[in-house]
């Protein structure tokens, strides 16, 4: 059974780093927020089988809120978003597709070196879920690094959010409360960032950030 | 209730006062109110230290600050002596503020912070562990920054204040590191446990040294950490100028005695080097500096960094002969640098007392346009004129006595078996009378130009005596410098359990020596009677004064001044404070100054008068600040392109600083 629910979890978490990595390659928004969606259920998944292997009824409060919110609530607001402000068509240039990939290849083979020896005496579920958490974390920033769009960029972070969900409940003993603060902080932030770009929006006319630095009398 | 705790309820009902300078500070009833009660709490807290500074420590542990340490204080005889001085010099300061503070237009920016002041100062000498300790710290530096800027609408201030809070930040920076390495890799901060510590390391003991030395020397006004003191001293008010230079330099003074002498163990010979050569550094050029400056108060925070340069180079010499096995010796200098502390607090205090009686009644600090003095001012001018002798170190005032403590203990040091040591005292010495010297001709200038002569300018005209709360500090002080000076065995005495506990032995019992002598180290070496030395003064002058007074002729004859032949003598032919001080900026300011004169002649026909023109460097400011300065100004200009980047840049940093740390991370495993 220990190796079973072990395979399990890593199954899971590592389709979690592989929806990461379609993440990285989809250029257009529709798409995007659908992969963004896919990650929110994959991560709901592998908490809910963390809970049922941990015997901890509260991870499946998390599991909702993964679920209703990030998969459901915050993908169906891009899409209005993205809709309302008629970028829906929009192809986005990203930096070189195939060298993105080599790139969060790399990250994925940085993290596992890292976290691998400095973890070696705690329970190996953990250390399993907590490198693969580093290599999700580390593709969602580099999301961030390489779109200029604002709503890919916005989907980068959840996907790093979704990381540090994926770490925390590897970790057995995390406060429920703690894990409702972090998804409630990213809500608000979610929140902030949608005012921000009708703002951006309404004064630039578009949300290309680009826009921004030439504002800036930068470029 | 032990003693520690009656001290800490002090310092708490000071705090309390704090708070209630924010309430009732624009009320009238607020000034009384709030120097009225830290004047009380002054009192009571000198009780309290005369009363423990023979007993045994007491000791305390609240439960505040981190949790497993909570907050530990702790009252010795040391800590006890400083608490002395502390609440002395608050008492006199308090006092003083009575009348004084009426002249504030601000009061709402002075009298919340003169509280907490004192009361961070008084924390500081009973507490007993880092945390505490350094809270304490800041709490001093804080408040007696927000006194410097009280008049901020000056923007000599706000430079002042400014380059004082840098100065303080970097201090305490310097205690904290030097602190972390006491505790050692266990963390144990607090002192009792720092003691207990063996410090073998050669190189931690050497940057534990230095480091207390740049943390409490910059407090303390060590050249070349000075530069900040002759600017935020004179910014204060002229209560909190002298609380500032009377003690709070003490309480850094302090905090070097207490990690050097009792933290840090048994000293070696060569941790005195450095505090001598420093000592006398400064003991020398603060002096100098004095001598060359016009402003009344600036010239006292430059006397005050000679005087720290001196209880400096005593304690250097305390080290010297510690670790060589003299503690007799070992315990003369210390008593003499303890004693010159105290002995400063006392005379500063009225010296600043004085300039802020001479600023209220004319205005005016600039001692170029003052003059004439003591004709309005009879009684504060006696005062001054007291403490002027005192810092000058004349018999039979308390100045003298612990100077010449001093010299007693340079003249054990052939002694002392290292020739480093042997060929760098007699230099200190030397530069130690240099400074003594010095000190007086400085005092004369500013006695003598302040308060004798003609008025220089209208503004002394108008001047007028102080109110008696003033004088009543001023006095009262003043006759503190007499009695110590005329009873020194008194403060001798009283210092030698805090001497006891730090050097392994006293000097000896001078109370009950016959005619009040003191007698440092034998009847055979040398001795000193201050009541003696005060009688024959007092006799003979009484004497002198009666022979010129009653069997002169008393035929009265007036006649015309002699003029020198050149008619209408005006006040500017009077000696100024330049002409006074030029024979010396001759001597030394072409070294220490660099200093030059140049005289600009006309040229033929021209109708303009011929300049002369003086131009002098700060050498500390222009060698050792102005490239930091620069320094800093050209990384910051470097980095400010960073400033100004785009957001995904910015996250590209986040990115690849993360990455390149787990790369070597992964690297270094």
């Amino acid at each position: 059974m220990a190796s079973f629910s072990f395979d399990v979890a890593h199954m899971l978490a590592g389709g979690l780093v592989l929806v990461s990595f379609m993440m990285l390659y989809q250029d257009r928004l529709y798409s995007l927020l659908n992969v963004l969606a896919l990650h929110a259920i994959m991560l709901a998944l592998s908490v809910a089988w963390q809970a049922y292997i941990q015997h901890a009824p509260h991870l499946y409060i998390t599991v909702a809120l993964a679920l209703g919110f990030k998969a459901i609530v915050i993908p169906m607001a891009l899409r209005r978003m993205v809709f309302r402000m008629g970028i829906h068509r929009e192809v986005e240039t990203v930096v070189g597709i195939g060298l993105t990939m080599l790139v969060a290849i790399a990250l994925v083979a940085l993290s596992m070196e890292v976290m691998l020896p400095v973890t070696t005496h705690s329970d190996p579920m953990a250390r399993e879920d907590i490198a693969l958490a580093l290599s999700v974390l580390l593709i969602g920033l580099l999301m961030m690094v390489t779109r200029r769009n604002a709503v890919s960029q916005i989907v980068g972070f959840m996907s790093l959010e979704n990381g540090i969900v994926l770490a925390a409940t590897g970790a057995q003993g995390m406060p429920l409360v703690v894990e409702i603060s972090v998804a409630f902080s990213i809500l608000i932030a979610f929140i902030v960032i949608g005012i921000f770009l009708f703002r951006i929006r309404e004064r630039f006319d578009t949300v290309d950030d680009q826009a921004l630095d030439r504002f800036r009398g930068e470029h | 209730m032990s003693m520690v705790a009656l001290v800490l309820s002090g310092a708490a009902a000071l705090l309390v006062l704090a708070v209630l300078g924010v309430v009732c500070g624009r009320t009238g009833a607020g000034r009384p109110l709030i120097y009225g009660g830290s004047l009380l709490v002054c009192i009571a807290g000198t009780v309290i230290a005369g009363m423990s500074i023979a007993g045994e420590p007491s000791t305390i542990v609240l439960p505040l600050g981190l949790p497993w340490l909570g907050a530990h204080f702790r009252l010795d005889a040391l800590g006890a002596f400083f608490l002395a001085i502390i609440t002395i010099g608050g008492a006199g300061a308090s006092l003083y503020a009575l009348g004084y503070g009426r002249h504030e237009h601000e009061p709402l920016r002075v009298l919340p912070f003169y509280p907490a002041f004192l009361a961070g100062m008084t924390l500081v000498v009973v507490a007993d562990d880092a945390f505490s300790f350094l809270f304490c710290w800041e709490l001093m530096s804080l408040s007696s920054w927000a006194l410097v800027l009280s008049h901020h609408r000056d923007r000599e201030n706000t430079r002042a204040a400014y380059i004082y809070l840098l100065m303080a930040t970097f201090g305490s920076l310097a205690l904290l590191l030097a602190f972390g390495l006491l505790a050692g890799p266990g963390g144990n901060y607090a002192f009792a446990a720092m003691r207990e510590t063996a410090h073998s390391s050669t190189v931690l003991v050497a940057l534990v040294l230095s480091l207390s030395l740049l943390g409490a020397g910059s407090k303390a006004g060590l050249v070349p950490l000075h530069v900040w003191l002759p600017l935020a001293h004179p910014a204060a008010p002229s209560h909190v100028s002298a609380l500032m230079s009377g003690v709070m330099t003490k309480v850094a003074i302090y905090a070097f005695v207490r990690i050097v002498f009792d933290l840090l163990g048994p000293p070696e010979w060569w941790w005195s080097l450095p505090v001598l050569s420093i000592g006398g550094t400064t003991a020398a050029l603060g002096v100098l500096y004095a001598l060359m400056e016009r402003d009344l108060k600036r010239l006292l925070a430059y006397s005050t960094i000679e005087n720290i340069g001196i209880v400096f180079l005593g304690l250097g010499l305390a080290i010297a002969f510690r670790a060589n096995g003299m503690a007799g010796a070992a315990a003369l200098a210390l008593t003499a640098a303890l004693f010159h502390a105290f002995n400063h607090m006392l005379f500063k205090s009225v010296l600043f007392f004085g300039s802020g009686t001479v600023l209220v009644a004319t205005g005016e600090l600039n001692i170029e346009r003052l003059g004439g003095l003591i004709h309005r001012m009879p009684y504060s001018s006696a005062a001054f004129l007291i403490a002027c002798l005192a810092i000058s170190a004349l018999p039979p005032l308390n100045g003298f006595a612990s100077e010449w403590l001093m010299f007693q203990s340079i003249l054990v040091s052939p002694d002392l078996p290292q020739w480093g040591l042997k060929l760098l005292v007699p230099t200190v010495g030397t530069l130690l009378a240099l400074a003594a010297a010095l000190a007086a001709a400085c005092f004369v200038r500013a006695f003598g130009i302040t308060y004798l002569g003609r008025p220089r300018s209208a503004v002394t005209e108008q001047a007028h005596e102080a109110d008696r709360y003033s004088l009543a500090a001023m006095i009262g002080f003043a006759a503190l410098c007499v009695v110590t000076g005329v009873f020194p065995g008194l403060v001798i005495d009283g210092l030698a359990p805090a001497v006891h506990g730090l050097v392994g032995a006293r000097m000896p019992p001078q109370l009950s020596l016959p005619w009040l002598s003191i007698v440092p180290i034998a009847d055979s070496r040398s001795s000193y009677n201050g009541l003696m030395i005060f009688l024959f003064s007092a006799s003979s002058a009484i004497l002198a004064a009666f022979v010129v007074h009653r069997l002169a002729s008393r035929v009265v004859r007036r006649a015309g001044l002699w003029d020198c032949g050149y008619p209408g003598l005006g006040p500017l032919t009077q000696y100024s404070a330049a002409s006074l001080s030029q024979p010396i900026r001759r001597v030394f300011g072409s070294y220490v100054f660099r200093s030059s004169e140049r005289v600009e002649m006309p040229a033929p026909g021209e109708m303009g008068p011929a300049r002369i023109r003086k131009t002098r460097h700060d050498m500390a400011w222009e060698m050792l600040y102005e490239p930091i300065v620069a320094g800093v100004a050209f990384a910051s200009e470097r980095l400010n392109m960073l400033q100004f980047l785009t957001i995904r840049r910015y996250l590209g940093f986040v990115f690849v600083a993360l990455v390149f740390l787990l790369l070597a991370l992964a690297l270094w495993q």
